[in-house]
Formats: C-alpha cells, structure tokens, sequence
C-alpha cells in the first residue's frame, strides 16, 4: 500500500510544482476576463485541495490501522449501523463548502458575462467573428475592416465580440483573455473580453468541427489604442476589398492563411441576428421572465 | 457494380484491410470449429435460445469484455497519435472515427452491458428470486444490444464509422458535413441496443419490486440491489428520451427533415440539449450499480456491516432525481447567459454531497473493520482516491465561469476518465473478481490479480493526470495533432507511457482467466469470501432453479445472520418448481433487428420494410404463442442438491 501513497504524493508534488513555476496559459491571464477565472480556478483549487487531503488522510489511517494482518486472530468487528452526529458531520460540511463555491461561482459568472470591471464607461470595440470550415472571419464594422484567421485588438479598451458560425458548431477561445462561447448558424452569441497586456495570443475553436478542427487557430495581438489606429488606417488605404463573390470564395471548406480586406461581409450577409429562432418566436414582443432571454434580447435590441 | 459502391470504405487504410481480413479469418475460425467440435447444437440450446439470468449475465460479460479491448486498441492509438507533436501515424479523419468509436463503445457496448452483465447474474440471486420477472423479454434485451454493438462495429469495414464525436452535436453530424453512412450507423445500433436497454430497466425494476424472497422489506435489500433499482428507474425515464432523439436525428439524416439542421427553422442546440437530458442521467446509470459494487465488497472485506444503510440509500435516491437536473452543464458556454447557469452550477456542485456521504461511509466501513486485501478490495480502496480527485474536478467543471475555461480541454477528458474508470471500470474488475466464483466454480489467481490491479492504478495516474496540465495549458481535446511549438509534447508522451501501462494491466487480466482456468482449485465451497448476502446461499456453480428452497429473510444480511446467528434462512420442504422455457424468438428477432438497422444505414427501402414487417411478425407470433414453462420435479431437485453445503447444514 505504501507504494501507492508514495506514488500519490509524487502526484500531488508535481500538481504543486508543474503550477507554480510553469504559467499554464488560463492561469497566466492578461486581461480581467481571464484574471476573474483564473482566481476562481484558484480558490476552487484551493477548497478542494482541502477535501482532497481530508480524505486521503483518512483513508490512509483507516487502511493502515484496521488492516486484518495487524489485528488478533479472534478481533471480530462489530456491527454499527450509524450515527447521527457523525452523519450530520459528513452532510454538513460538504453543504457549507457548496454553499460558498456557489457564491464564487454566481458572483463570477455574472462578472465575466458582462463588460469587465473598470471598463464600463468605455465604448466597446465590436469585432463580429464568423467560422467557416475551418476558418476565422473577423469584421470590425465601425472600422469597416475585415481579417481573417487574425485578430488585432488595442489594449485597455472593453471587446464586444459577436460570435456565429457558417457551419457546425465551434467555440470561441482565447486562454489568456477569457473563457470560450460557442459561434453557431443560428443565433449570435456575445462575449466580452479586454485585454491588458500588449502581446501575442493564441486563439482558436475550442469545439470540434472535423477534419480541419486540428489547424482552426487564428493568431491574436494586442497592441495600444495609438497602434491599433494607425493598423486600421493601413488596412482601409491598402486592403483590397471583400466583395460578396470573394466571400463565398473564402467560405469554402480548407485552411486559408492571413489574410486582410477593407469592407466587411456584414453588408451583404447580415449575421443571424435579430430574427428569433423557432419556438422563441411567439414570446418576441413578451416580456421574457428569464435572464437567458433578456440577455438574447439586449443584444438584438442594441444592433437593430 | 455500382450498387455496392456504397459498401466501401471512404478512407482506407493498411489497418482497416488488416483488421477485414483478420475479422473474416475469425469468423471462418468460428464457424469452422463449431461445425468441428459438432458445437452448433449446444451453443443453441445452451446460450443462444437461452432464458436463464445467469447464462445472460454471461453472455453480457463476454460481449463487454470483448469491447473493452476494441474500445482499449481505438484509447492506444490515439495516444500513439498524439504522444509526439506532428505525429503522422493516423491523419485527421482516421483520428476522429477513433475518438468517435472509442467513446461510443466504451460508454454504450462497453459499460453498460458490462452492469448489465453484473445486474444480471447477481440481482435475482442477491433476492432470492429464482430469475427476472420476464426471462425471455431479458434475453431479448440482450440480443438487441449484441446486434446493436455488431452492426456498431461493422461500421468500420462496411461504408464507414461515424466521425462527428460520441456526441454527435449537428450540424457537424448532418449530411451536409458528414457524408459517410457513419453517423447512420451510430443512429441505428445506438437505437437497437437502447431499445434493449429500455426493456432491462422495466424487467429489473419489475424484478426488484415484485420478486424478492419473503420478508425481505425494501429497506432489507442489499445494497447492489438497491443501486440497481435505482439505475434502472433512470433508465425508464432516460431511454425513452434518447430513444426519441436518435429518431429526430435519424429523420433528418434519411428522410431529409430538418428538426437539427442550419436551414429552414432547424436548431443545432436542441441535439446538444436533448443529448444531454439523456447523457447526464446516463453517467449515473453507470456509476450507481458501481457504487453498489463497492458497497458489498467494502462491507465483506472490512468483514462489517455498511455504515449508514439508511444515508447510502437517501443519497442513491437523491443522486438519481438531481441526475436530471445538470444537463446543461455540459454546455454552459452556449449563451444562455448567467443566470441559467448559474442555477445549473449550483444543481450541479449539490450532487457532490450525496456522493459524499457514499466516500464516508466507505471510509467508516472500514473503520473498525478487519480489512482483508483481496484483488476485489484494492480495486475499492483504489477507487477512493481516484474517485475523489474525478470529483472534486467536477465540482470545479460545474462553476460555470471557470467552465469557460475548462470547457472542451483535455482538463475535460482527464476529469471524466478520473470519474468513470474508477467509477465503472475498477468498479466491473472488482465485481467480476468478487463474483468469478459464482458465475465459473473457480477463484482467479490473488497474485496476478494483484499484479493487474497495479499496473492498471499506475497507468491509470500516468495516463490521465498530465492531462489537467495540458487542459489548463490551452490544449483542446479531440486534436489530432499539435505543434511543437505548443509545449504539450512531453506530457502527451507521458500519456502515451502511462497508457502502455494501462494495456499491460489488462493483458494480465486475460492471462490471469487463462492461468487460472487451467490451474485454479474448483473445490472452493460455496462462499469462499465469507461474504453477507443471498447470492453466497446458492450452490456453486449455481443451479438453474438458483434456490431450491425460497430464503425468509428478516435483515440486511439475511446470509450473515444465518451463518453467525443460526437464524434459519430455508424453511419448508423442497416442492416442484416451475421455469420458463429457452426460446430461439429473441435472438431470430434481434437478427432481423441487425438486417433492419443495416438497411437503414445504407437507405435500402425494400430490405428495410421487409425486416419491419418481420420484426412485427415475431411480436404477433409471441402474443399467440401458448408456452407455460416447465416443471422441476421434486426427485430432480433433491439429486442435484445432494451435494449442496447449505442443505446439508440445514439437516444438521
């Protein structure tokens, strides 16, 4: 048996160590988003590193104190059936520990699902982002710029991105700026990010989609207000433009590179928002009882 | 020839020729040394006309052992693949058919008949029943899910496997982006074996509530029974639901509808939805009878009674409603926004305190125990620590913020591997050493065992632990391949090892059936465990009536008691019995069940409602039949008991 503990503490050590010195991309955030999860990832860690050693220990002991080759040849165990106290001991304090990750977690998911902290005063910068098989659309409307398979962002500014899909379903993941949220054919979804730290990110589908689903990244970098500007201004004087043929070009199943266009697709080929997926149909002009919808809703209500 | 165009498959490979071949060499193996040994007739009347429990239980085994090791060589090769960055080994597509076939398998024709296997032989005997409450609708069930695994596994050679994930969220599995039959056969066999998984949970639960021995109260059922029970009561309202599913999916694949599609009012996120009210109860269909498992053979090792009886049925009971309750956790970052989610994280961390109670009162079993460290016991005593760490990652997966994060990640795959190899797997290899004698007359060999269980609770940690790193360090799951430059080389490696380990650990195992069929003692008594329950008052092996006399029970362990206390566990004399006949019905029916669901997969209408006219035939054929079983006469039964050791004590 001792093997096995031995072994577990290596584990254990490592889980440690490999944490602490090494930044694993979502517990090295750069912007609020990220940083939000990441100390719910680390209080979360943290709680349950205390049940984890609770029960090991426990077990340890009892393993090693009841075994039947240190016991009498005559010891016959007795019969318990329970007890209350130490029964309301093991409910207990599972409940507690419950109650206060639930607090965490409904705390926090409200923050990351809402424009970060400190940036709510600031007008957001929207990016529209579409996958095709096995590809990245991005289209900045009020810059009326497009780029695919990268992402410029300007740093200290709040990001509203716009997420739907001309295929199957993917997910929208950029580690060190937030969580993911699915991109999907019939609904627009929206996630706000920021970021903090000019630097290059990775991005990519987080969801599979088939045979391209390896190779679906796309290159993110975030720069100052001042360089991002000037990038967009470069893009609208040298870009070619998208037109509606090129588009569908693009929209092709494969793998494309880089690639940077002045106009976006929005104009010829609105994203799904705005008009009400099937069962909803019937509650649009309702008052809509859940938060679910109500969120649904602002993002139709502000694009229209 | 064109025709049969649609029989090839779309991306062959040298493994694929390899493995026709070796299947066709197989079944000409088989067919030629039954014809050999002059076998037909008794496989007929032994196994394949079958009605026994037991022999059922067996059958199940066989199959489940069988799919492990396909689903184990499909888990190998993805970890080949992905040991080293840039890996060519298999390309994108021969990579996803893998990953989709080896969670199908392993989930669907791998554990859950393997529970079904264990349910099968024990629950009856653990009651004191003499067999189900509807021998010939189990046998059924049991075909329909070796059909459904057959034309599961043929997909491989003929026309394609399915491609789109054991999930298989549309659009990605709609024709416009999968176009092999694949998805087809997924549909299908998954339809055909649930179906049979419907007809368990209404012949278990029937069982269980209408069959026990006299006296045995529900509160005095053993606690198998019980896990039992209960997953079975989630399979009648979990089945029907993706019973329903795979019909919708089935509909817009064949029949051009368009209830998942991107176009004409079709919605991807229903699948996901629908999916999911099946997926999640599912996990605890596996993981309940597991627990079970457990619970008996913590309680006969630590030679205890289990702790908190009453706290281990409430939170069986609890488990079971709240299973229905956290299925959108599983898609938390689908948009539905915070407050839906919230609700769901807080449903979902909640089911962590049924669970554990079940920890501690396993750990207070033991407490005051006398534990003896049998194969069986260090698959529980293994389990307790793996189980933790699957759980506590589970807890952390159901903040829906930090999902976000998780979502999608190996750190998904190495939590779910963390709750389902100790929850189902250990669980199975626990069982089946505990119960190996009773099914077989032999004990597997201790030694070996204990070389397994190690192998396979060190590869395990090896496997999947690395996996939480490269989760949280950005790696998506279901990647064919990576770039160096990500970093996740070294601890993909590790998995690799790790997974070597793992399939060394289950080389043993079979070593050990073989090692110990040819050397084990068969003079092992009728208890060889000193174990609690009914099942151990049988002879071994088991006769096909199981008791001759029907126990009382007045305790949670009758047996026990009976051996301790004296108390008397058979009273009255032995009188005729009566038992159901074999009948050829189930396994003809499932046969046209495999010929309907392959004609399906492949649109061939006329086949297709030829079987269906042939399926409904076989019903009406079974409504008018008269068959009243048989009769066991006193005479015969008192000859086969003569040996028995519990007659023999009674007499005393």
């Amino acid at each position: 048996m001792r093997k096995k503990w031995a072994f577990l503490g290596l584990v254990i050590s490592l889980f440690a160590m490999l944490a602490g010195c090494e930044p694993l991309m979502v517990l090295d955030p750069k912007g609020p988003q990220a940083e939000t999860t990441a100390n719910v990832i680390w209080i979360s860690i943290a709680t349950m590193a205390f049940v984890v050693v609770a029960v090991f220990g426990l077990l340890a002991y009892i393993v090693f104190k009841y075994r039947a080759s240190k016991q009498s040849e005559d010891y016959e165990p007795p019969h318990i059936e329970g007890n209350p106290i130490v029964e309301s001991i093991i409910v207990g304090i599972p409940i507690i520990i419950i109650i206060f990750l639930s607090i965490v977690t409904v705390k926090s998911t409200y923050e990351v699902e809402a424009t970060p902290k400190g940036y709510e005063g600031q007008k957001p910068l929207v990016v529209y982002a579409s996958s095709s098989d096995w590809k990245w659309h991005f289209s900045y409307p009020e810059e009326n710029i497009e780029t695919v398979n990268y992402l410029y962002i300007p740093t200290d500014r709040p990001l509203e991105f716009r997420l739907y899909s001309y295929g199957p379903i993917t997910s929208f993941w950029i580690p060190q700026l937030g969580g993911q949220k699915y991109a999907m054919s019939d609904m627009v979804t929206t996630l706000h990010l920021a970021a903090e730290v000019p630097g290059e990110y990775m991005g990519r589908n987080a969801n599979f989609s088939g045979k391209g689903f390896a190779e679906n990244i796309f290159h993110v970098e975030a720069m100052p207000e001042a360089e991002f500007n000037e990038w967009v201004a470069d893009v609208k004087a040298t870009a070619e433009p998208l037109t509606e043929e090129k588009f569908n070009e693009l929209l092709e199943p494969g793998h494309l590179g880089q690639l940077t266009f002045s106009g976006t697709h929005l104009e010829f080929l609105p994203p799904p928002e705005g008009h009400h997926h099937g069962a909803n149909q019937s509650h649009e002009d309702e008052a809509d009882p859940t938060g679910a919808h109500d969120e649904i809703e602002a993002n139709h209500s502000d694009h229209q | 020839m064109e025709y049969f165009d649609r029989f090839a498959i779309p991306h062959p490979s040298p493994a694929i020729y390899a493995s026709m071949v070796a299947i066709g060499l197989t079944v000409i193996a088989i067919l030629i040394g039954l014809t050999y040994f002059k076998k037909w007739g008794y496989l007929w009347r032994e196994w394949l006309t079958t009605v026994d429990h037991k022999k059922i239980g067996i059958l199940y085994l066989i199959s489940a052992l069988l799919m492990l090791f396909r689903g184990g060589v499909d888990a190998l090769m993805m970890r080949a693949q992905t040991a080293v960055p840039d890996n060519t080994l298999l390309d994108a597509q021969h990579y996803n058919e893998v990953f989709t076939t080896h969670g199908v398998v392993m989930i669907i024709f791998m554990a859950m008949p393997f529970i079904y296997a264990l349910m099968n032989f024990v629950v009856p005997l653990q009651i004191g029943a003499r067999d189900v409450a509807f021998p010939r609708l189990n046998a059924l069930s049991f075909w329909l899910f070796f059909m459904g695994a057959m034309l599961f596994n043929i997909s491989f050679v003929v026309g394609g496997s399915p491609d789109a994930g054991w999930t298989s969220y549309f659009p990605l599995a709609g024709n416009d982006f999968s176009q092999s039959v694949g998805t087809n056969y997924y549909l299908l066999s998954i339809q055909i074996a649930g179906i049979g998984t419907l007809i368990s949970g209404i012949n278990f639960m029937t069982t269980i509530f209408k069959m026990r021995a006299p006296g045995m109260k529900l509160m005095k059922m053993p606690m198998f029974t019980w896990t039992a029970l209960i997953t079975n009561a989630i399979v009648v309202f979990a089945f029907p639901v993706l019973t329903v599913t795979l019909l919708l999916g089935t509909m817009d694949r064949l029949f051009g509808t368009h209830i998942f599609s991107m176009t004409n009012g079709g919605m991807d996120m229903l699948w996901a939805n629908l999916f999911w009210v099946w997926g999640h109860p599912e996990v605890y269909i596996l993981i309940l009878p597991a627990f079970g498992i457990y619970s008996e053979v913590v309680s006969t090792f630590s030679q205890r009674n289990l702790y908190g009886y009453k706290s281990m049925v409430a939170s069986i009971v609890i488990i079971s409603f709240f299973s229905f309750l956290v299925w959108t956790h599983h898609f938390f970052t689908m948009g539905q926004g915070p407050l839906t989610n919230s609700i769901f994280s807080i449903t979902t961390m909640a089911i962590a305190i049924p669970t554990g109670i079940k920890i501690f009162n396993w750990l207070l079993t033991m407490r005051k125990g006398k534990i003896k460290f049998t194969v069986p016991m260090l698959y529980t005593v293994g389990f307790i620590p793996i189980f933790t760490i699957g759980g506590v990652t589970g807890v952390m997966l159901g903040m829906a913020s930090a999902d976000y994060q998780y979502h999608n990640t190996m750190f998904l795959v190495a939590h779910f591997h963390y709750t389902i190899i100790p929850g189902v797997v250990f669980a199975m290899l626990a069982g089946l050493t505990y119960w190996w004698p009773k099914m077989f007359g032999f004990m597997l060999n201790e030694r070996i065992g204990k070389w397994a269980f190690w192998f396979i609770m060190i590869g395990f940690n090896v496997t999947f632990f690395p996996m939480f790193f490269t989760g949280l360090d950005g790696q998506a799951r279901r990647m064919y391949t990576y770039s160096e430059a990500t970093g996740f080389g070294p601890l993909n490696m590790l998995s690799f090892v790790g997974a070597i380990g793992l399939a060394i650990g289950f080389a043993i195992i079979v070593y050990n059936v073989y090692y110990s069929t040819r050397y084990a003692s068969r003079d092992i008594g009728t208890d060889p465990w000193n174990a609690r329950t009914l099942e151990w008052a049988t002879q071994t092996p088991v006769q096909s009536y199981n008791f001759a006399r029907t126990p009382h029970v007045n305790s949670i362990e009758a047996f026990w008691d009976h051996k301790k206390k004296g108390q008397p566990l058979f009273k009255g004399e032995i009188e005729k019995i009566h038992m159901p006949n074999n009948s050829g019905v189930p396994f003809i029916m499932s046969c046209i069940f495999f010929v309907w669901g392959f004609s399906f997969v492949f649109s061939m209408w006329i086949p297709a409602i030829i079987t269906t006219i042939a399926i409904f035939a076989c019903m009406a054929h079974r409504s008018f039949e008269k068959d009243d079983g048989h009769y066991i006469s006193v005479e015969e039964i008192e000859a086969t008991e003569k040996n028995s050791e519990v007659l023999a004590d009674e007499n005393r």
